[in-house]
Order: C-alpha cells, then structure tokens, then sequence
C-alpha cells in the first residue's frame, strides 16, 4: 500500500487530493467540471486508475464522467437514465400522486471485480447499472416497482437514492436506501427486493413503525461482517445484526443522534464514525464545536474526537456522503464539511488535520487506497 | 451554414472554442438545428433537451435576432437572418440560481 487518492465532490466542481501512504503531504489538482454540482465520484476497486463521476447542474442536467488513468483526462459517458415502462406515482411533498422523474446520480457504486460493472442511485429514487463502463444505463426496476412506491415521499433534499452496499460474500445481495423512504435489500441481484425498515421508528409520520416512509441518511457496512449493518437516520443511529431484518438503537450517549454520514474503521468492524449535528432544522455541530465520535464497542459507547477540529465557533455540516475510510494499516478517516474542508486522520480518529479548507461546500467524500 | 453560440459549460463539454457551424439538411427549424447540433456532437444529448421528450430544458432558452424562440415548437423556422448564417442561434443558459 504506497498512497491514497481521495476523492472530494464540491457544489462548484470535482478535486483530486493524493498522498503517500505517511498522508502529511498532499497534492490538489481541480476544479474538474468547474460550475457543476458533483454530487459523487467513485473508484473501481477492481481498477484503480477507472474513476466515474456523476456530474450534474440544474441548467444542463446529467452528465457521467469516467476517467480510465485516474483522473488525469475523463470523458463524458452515457447521460440516460430511462426508468422502465410507464414509472407511475410517488407522493410529492403536499401528499399528491406526482410521477417518477429522473433528476440526478446522487451516488455511483462501482462493482468489486469488474471495472465497468457500476451501479447509480438516482433521483427521482432508483437503480441503475451498468455493464459497458458508463456508456449505458438501464434501471433495476423492482425497487421502484415495490408495491410500496406509490408511497415513498421525497426528504428535503429529494426523492433520492442516495445508498447502495453490496453484501461482498453473498453473490446478489444488495442494500438500497432511500430518502424518505428507506432501506431495501435484494438477494437476487436487484430483480425483487423487500423492504428492511422493522426496528426502526420515526416520529413525524402517522404510523411511526411503518414499512416504509422513514428518512435513512446512510447505511454502511464491514466486508468481513456483512450481516451486520449500521446506519444514520434522520434522527437515531441504528445497527442490525441480521442484514436489516430488525433494527435497534445504538444511539447511546451521543449528544446527539442526528447527523448524516456514518462510517466503518477498515480493520475493526465494530469501530464506527457518526458526526452528530444539533438538530433537522439546526445543521451544526452541537456547541459549535466539529466532533467526530467513534465507537469502539459497535454504538452505545461513544467518545468525542477532536483533536486538530475546530472547538468553538463552528457552523459546518457534513453530509451523508462525505464520510470515508482508507485500507492502510494505520486506518484513515477523512470528512468534508459544507465550509469547504476536508478533513484527514491517519490514526483512525485520534488526531485530524485539514487537507485544503477553502473548497466550495463538499457534498462528497471517497477514498481509494493505492497499491 | 447555421451559426450556434453555445454556453460556456456546454462548449467545454463539447470540447468546441467560438461559434459552431452547422450544415443543416432542409429547412433551418428549432428542431433541426438542435438535431444536428447534437448529431455532430452526441455529448450534448440531455443537456439542452431532455432525452426522449425533446423538450427543452428548464433553464435552457433559445434566442435569435434579438427574440425569445424559446416556447415555440420545435418546427417553428429559424429567422431568415439565421438561416443564411448571417446571424447565430443563441443557446443560453437562463439567468437563474447560483
């Protein structure tokens, strides 16, 4: 293992920050596709040097990016995202029937053994894949078509699909979450799916243990334990220990349990990362003051880590999808918040210091370990 | 040849510098200038135009000769001054967020 590249989506463009395996110092190169929204970019873990980016700005739409030399040239790929056959209703905001419109890529997901096998969630909230390294798209439609999306309302941000963890050791299985709907699972490579909401518990819908309807912000997972998941919901931070077949609260004694990212040690599958925010409506660290919290016991027991964050006067957020880990042996952890930074520890959270910290506000955080 | 100024993120897109010059088979319509527009440059499908509708995008208007084209159908004919290549279609992006 020789480096990191980590790969940092902004509301203004795309920027590539590289480091050797000591991550002290670092390049930047970017904005790539200055003035657009990048809500992700991600690599192949099957090739290192196949990046894909989801593109987008409400002028011109979609654009998907590949890069096959990561990411000193990119070309733009196929834009299309079809759903299947007529797509039917969703509820919109005020409870009427409003029908399935793609908007954006919110998060791409590129397979583990094939670099140009790669999955989008999008919004409108559906997946889709592809088999020719982004020159084509074509939905999985059994998700939307769940007898529940009639139902399914869009979060704040959009009816968006905004997850995907696929189970690295059973072959087909697969997690979708979706705001405000949502987590989903697959076992048999996205042809049905069923819907994996039992345990959890949201107040602000009619029935708060309902099937459906709950705002997830982020699922994630440990390869060697895929059974076990954990997630960030609106509010609540959840665990499951039978691959979402029930919930239970992890929430423990955070000071709070709202917050969007969450976050996996590469090495210690019950070592998690949350960056709690005060509330829905207040998107700032408690107190102003930026912690990270890590469990060590797998949630309940949590300690604040700040060392090298700013601990007074501090009004960022961190976004769900901008949350990431490093392989290195010494684990890395890196966030980027909606002021700009992007934040990098190389001892697994003890200490934390900014890689660049005036970026336009960060919507997304990846990291590819380097052989 | 039909002239056609493109926004800036389009002609970075599309790799193109200045005015494209179009050979436009037939009438000069709306429609037939943006199809040959994004027939000579396919990366521009979705971006100026949904796909499949062909209906513009929200923030996308179409001026020539110092008029709005933007809400008349696509077979609407472009002004003769556009067609004889001696003024340019305007692709603009609308003055709208940040």
């Amino acid at each position: 293992m020789t480096g990191v590249r980590v790969l940092v989506g902004t509301r203004k463009g795309a920027f590539v920050l590289t480091s050797d395996g000591r991550r002290e110092r670092w390049e930047v190169s970017g904005p790539h596709f200055g003035g657009w929204e990048i809500y992700h970019m991600a690599g192949s873990p099957a090739d290192p040097s196949r990046l894909y980016v989801s593109q987008s700005g409400g002028w011109f739409g979609q654009v998907i990016q590949r890069s096959d030399d990561g990411g000193a040239t990119w070309r733009p790929m196929g834009n299309e995202f079809a759903y299947e056959g007529v797509p039917g209703t969703h509820q919109w905001y005020d409870g009427t029937p409003r029908p399935w419109e793609f908007k954006r890529v919110w998060h791409l997901e590129p397979a583990a053994d094939d670099p140009d096998e790669v999955y989008a969630g999008v919004e409108d909230a559906a997946l889709f894949r592809s088999a020719d390294g982004g020159a084509s798209w074509q939905e999985l439609p059994g998700l939307r078509e769940h007898g529940s999306g009639p139902a399914w309302a869009p979060g704040a941000g959009g009816m968006c699909l905004h997850t995907i963890v696929r189970d690295p050791v059973r072959n087909g299985r697969m997690y979708a979450a979706i705001s405000a709907a949502g987590v989903f699972r697959t076992d048999d490579g996205g042809k049905t799916w069923l819907a994996a909401n039992r345990g959890l518990r949201t107040e602000g819908i009619p029935d708060p243990d309902a099937e459906v309807g709950h705002c997830v912000h982020r699922i994630a997972m440990h390869p060697s334990r895929p059974d076990v998941l954990f997630m960030q919901k609106h509010w609540d931070v959840m665990r499951s220990d039978d691959a979402g077949g029930t919930w239970h609260e992890i929430s423990g004694d955070l000071p709070s349990d709202f917050g969007f990212p969450i976050a996996v040690h590469a090495h210690e599958p019950d070592t998690v990362y949350v960056v709690p925010i005060k509330s829905d409506s207040e998107h700032y660290p408690p107190e102003g003051r930026l912690r990270v919290y890590r469990s060590r016991t797998g949630g309940n027991e949590w300690e604040p880590l700040t060392k090298g964050l700013p601990q007074s006067h501090c009004y960022v957020n961190v976004l769900r999808d901008a949350m990431a880990v490093d392989d290195l042996d010494s684990c890395g952890v890196y966030f980027g918040t909606t002021g700009g930074q992007v934040y990098a520890s190389a001892d697994a959270g003890d200490t934390w210091a900014p890689i660049v910290r005036d970026l336009p506000a960060v919507l997304s955080v990846e990291v590819q370990t380097l052989p | 040849m039909i002239r056609v100024v493109l926004p800036a993120h389009l002609r970075v897109l599309a790799h193109v510098e200045g005015e494209v010059l179009l050979d436009v088979p037939g009438e000069a319509t709306l429609g037939s200038v943006l199809d040959a527009l994004e027939t000579r440059y396919p990366v521009l499908r979705g971006t100026i135009r949904e796909h499949g509708t062909l209906r513009r995008r929200a923030f996308v208007r179409y001026y020539a000769c110092e008029e709005d084209l933007s809400h008349d159908p696509p077979d609407t004919a472009l002004p003769e001054a556009v067609a004889l290549g001696k003024e340019p279609f305007l692709v603009v992006g609308a003055m709208a967020g940040g």
